[in-house]
């Protein structure tokens, strides 16, 4: 697994640089989320844009992600492929995460 | 788009463990195109695909260690059929379960963190269907190929 971060007028970014967040990763992901979201800015923008497929525990790590970062924080997706973006209006998700099509999107948008 | 088909079926068997489970996955939607499945088809494919392996891995063979599975694709006529075998445990009473949707109208520390599996297979496959057979497991998936332009 692997995670890069920058941080950019307040808002931290994290950058997926592997292709799936799957079964076979989950734990691992959301343990380095762990570490980069320790303490950090109040925002936190994931960048998907190179993740082609995220299945259920992947969803399940995400999700784990934003609940270990504790109430009055906020986790913000960008750059969602389609199959990616579909799982998680399938299972609502998009109620739970703001989605935004890309980094740039995200960042451009204040409402934070 | 009608993609030409240079396939007839698909068959990739894997060790019941997620490393294989992955490898197996990505194989059989990489060769999906050969059968005629448009690329934007391979993505709904993959998520009930995935859905299903993983199940197969973390629970029918959860703690079998020589445990193992094979995915097997074949198209009939406007269908894709994705039949997932494995040596593992049956389903409780030999029944899919139900893949209802989970309720996210919950504190952010309840969000669920799984469960989606057999809602996404629902949601995506056009029909699911189970039996045990000669000790297996087999799950059957069918999807309606897209209409070719």
């Amino acid at each position: 697994m692997s995670l890069t971060s920058t941080l950019t007028n307040g808002v931290k970014i994290i950058t997926v640089a592997d292709n799936r967040i799957d079964a076979a990763m989950a734990i691992q992901f959301k343990e380095d989320m762990r570490a980069e979201t320790n303490g950090g800015p109040k925002r936190v923008i994931l960048d998907l844009s190179r993740v082609d497929f995220v299945d259920s525990s992947g969803l399940g790590a995400i999700v784990a992600s934003l609940k270990q970062m504790g109430e009055g924080r906020r986790l913000d997706l960008a750059g969602l492929t389609p199959t990616v973006d579909k799982v998680f209006r399938l299972t609502r998700m998009d109620t739970v995460f703001k989605l935004f099509p890309s980094l740039d999107k995200a960042l451009a948008s204040l409402s934070h | 788009m009608k993609v030409p088909r240079s396939q007839n079926s698909i068959s990739i068997g894997f060790a019941a463990k997620q490393i294989e489970a992955r490898l197996a996955i990505v194989a059989t939607i990489s060769q999906l195109p050969n059968l005629g499945i448009s690329q934007s088809q391979c993505g709904d494919i993959e998520i009930a695909l995935a859905e299903a392996v993983n199940n197969v891995v973390e629970h029918a063979c959860a703690d079998l260690p020589d445990a193992s599975g094979r995915i097997t694709c074949l198209i009939k006529g406007d269908f894709l059929t994705i039949e997932i075998s494995d040596t593992g445990r049956p389903l409780p009473e030999l029944r899919l379960p139900t893949g209802s949707k989970a309720d996210l109208s919950v504190p952010l520390a309840d969000l669920p963190e799984g469960g989606f599996g057999w809602f996404l297979i629902c949601q995506t496959a056009s029909n699911v269907s189970y039996d045990r057979i000669n000790g297996q497991n087999r799950l059957i998936l069918e999807f309606q190929t897209e209409a070719k332009a």
